[in-house]
């Protein structure tokens, strides 16, 4: 099987690591590094559990080569948590149960937290259109759409801005 | 599911690019954003030899203004070009049909020139370069070949691409003042493939193109009904929902019959027709 040597930061550690071609990031990152709390649910970048973040943009781990992540910097769940950076979105999914069973929890979250830098003004229907590409089977939606809509209302108040 | 094997390499130049495509012939693909490939490779559709990654191929890159035209580089992302200034003056049709191209993990790492040069009946892009008629820029070793998009799609993902050649840019003509558009598809879920859809631009008066998606193999240019809408304008839409049947034979598919895709399709004229008509 054809290997290439890969240098990337995961997390903030900068790794080099020998993988093989066919490799996705989600697998290496997974069953490489141990780091299993972003999922992988169908593999043809339908369900969105997956997502995790690359160069701090949102992108597919099934759709991404691991090789392809040579020179970049990977942010999966845990270092998304440890940060700090997504603790009011957590926080607001916890209190809006806007999670049952947790399966697509890690990939809408780093949805999530795009949405809230990039977009801070959005509304419920653009909310909606952002996570369109996540499915929840729990029938999660509702309460996902509310707690990221508490975390922008919260964020543009403490930001001292006039709101949406 | 997860890739057959393949072998890998990054590209730095397009000479590189074509070595390699002279050496491997059909068993090479381009990897550009891997948002349509990945997927066909994971369901295991496509099982190359050898993926060439383009992306760090500068030439093939940026969004430009010209004169008379918006050129964009085969690698733009859906994201860049939802977020270009150029593009929402200058290229509106496109700018409007960005946030229905997949959802924003996908459109962070999918391109232009992937979407095109992948010809996939039901996307988005297209038919926007339809509707515009937009130059596909095709770059060989030796030679650059420029298209116009109603002749570089030929098929269900096939398109004039010869072997060896590459999709370099895609050329715009610049909306002016009196440019019209409209963008509409149905979808069951926000982002997916659209059951039907319609890319329509009138770059000045007396001038439009229909180009309907998700009819057909390829994009289809709704001509009889343009005529009807150019000539009596408001009062020409039920003329031109007639003319739909015979400019449109769209196949059936999963969502929808022949019957219900045409119905659509009127639909969706019927809702673009405002934006089309508003005089200046």
């Amino acid at each position: 099987m054809e290997q290439h040597d890969i240098n990337v930061i995961v997390n903030g550690q900068k790794l080099r690591r020998r993988v093989s071609a066919r490799q996705h990031l989600i697998d290496f990152l997974r069953n490489e590094l141990s780091l299993t709390g972003s999922h992988l649910g169908c593999e043809h970048g339908v369900c969105g559990a997956c997502t995790i973040q690359v160069n701090g943009t949102a992108v597919r781990g099934c759709l991404m080569l691991a090789v392809q992540a040579d020179g970049a910097s990977v942010d999966t769940i845990e270092g998304l948590s440890d940060s700090g950076a997504i603790a009011d979105l957590q926080d607001a999914f916890h209190k809006h149960n806007a999670l049952q069973c947790g399966f697509c929890t890690p990939g809408m979250l780093a949805t999530a937290a795009e949405l809230v830098e990039q977009h801070p003004n959005a509304d419920r229907e653009e909310i909606r259109a952002h996570i369109s590409g996540n499915y929840c089977r729990c029938t999660g939606y509702h309460a996902i759409v509310d707690a990221i809509a508490t975390v922008l209302d919260a964020r543009r108040k403490a930001a001292g801005g006039s709101g949406a | 599911m997860k890739a057959p094997p393949f072998g890998y390499v990054k590209a730095r130049e397009l000479g590189q690019v074509f070595d390699l495509l002279d050496q491997h012939g059909d068993e090479a693909k381009i990897l550009a954003g891997g948002q349509s490939l990945i997927p066909s490779l994971n369901l295991r559709l496509s099982r190359p030899t050898l993926l060439i990654d383009i992306n760090a191929i500068a030439d093939l890159q940026g969004i430009r203004e010209t004169a008379e035209t918006i050129v964009v580089g085969a690698l733009a992302t859906h994201v860049a070009l939802e977020k270009s200034p150029i593009i929402s003056r200058y290229v509106p049709l496109v700018a409007a049909a960005m946030p229905h191209i997949a959802h924003p993990a996908i459109r962070n790492r999918g391109t232009i020139g992937g979407s095109l040069a992948f010809a996939d009946p039901a996307a988005e892009l297209p038919a926007c370069a339809t509707a515009l008629e937009a130059t596909f820029i095709l770059r060989g070793r030796s030679a650059e070949r420029r298209v116009k998009a109603a002749g570089f799609f030929h098929g269900l993902f096939e398109t004039d691409l010869r072997p060896g050649e590459i999709l370099a840019a895609i050329e715009f003509p610049k909306a002016t003042a009196s440019h019209r558009f409209a963008f509409s598809e149905l979808a069951r879920r926000h982002g997916d493939y659209a059951m039907i859809g319609l890319a329509a631009a009138s770059p000045q008066p007396g001038t439009l193109r229909l180009a309907y998606f998700g009819v057909a193999d390829r994009p289809v240019a709704a001509d009889r009904a343009a005529a009807c809408l150019v000539k009596d304008g408001a009062a020409g839409i039920e003329a031109a929902c007639a003319c739909l049947a015979e400019d449109l034979e769209p196949s059936g598919d999963l969502n929808a019959g022949p019957q219900t895709k045409l119905h659509l399709a009127g639909v969706l004229l019927q809702r673009a027709l405002p934006s089309l008509l508003t005089s200046a």
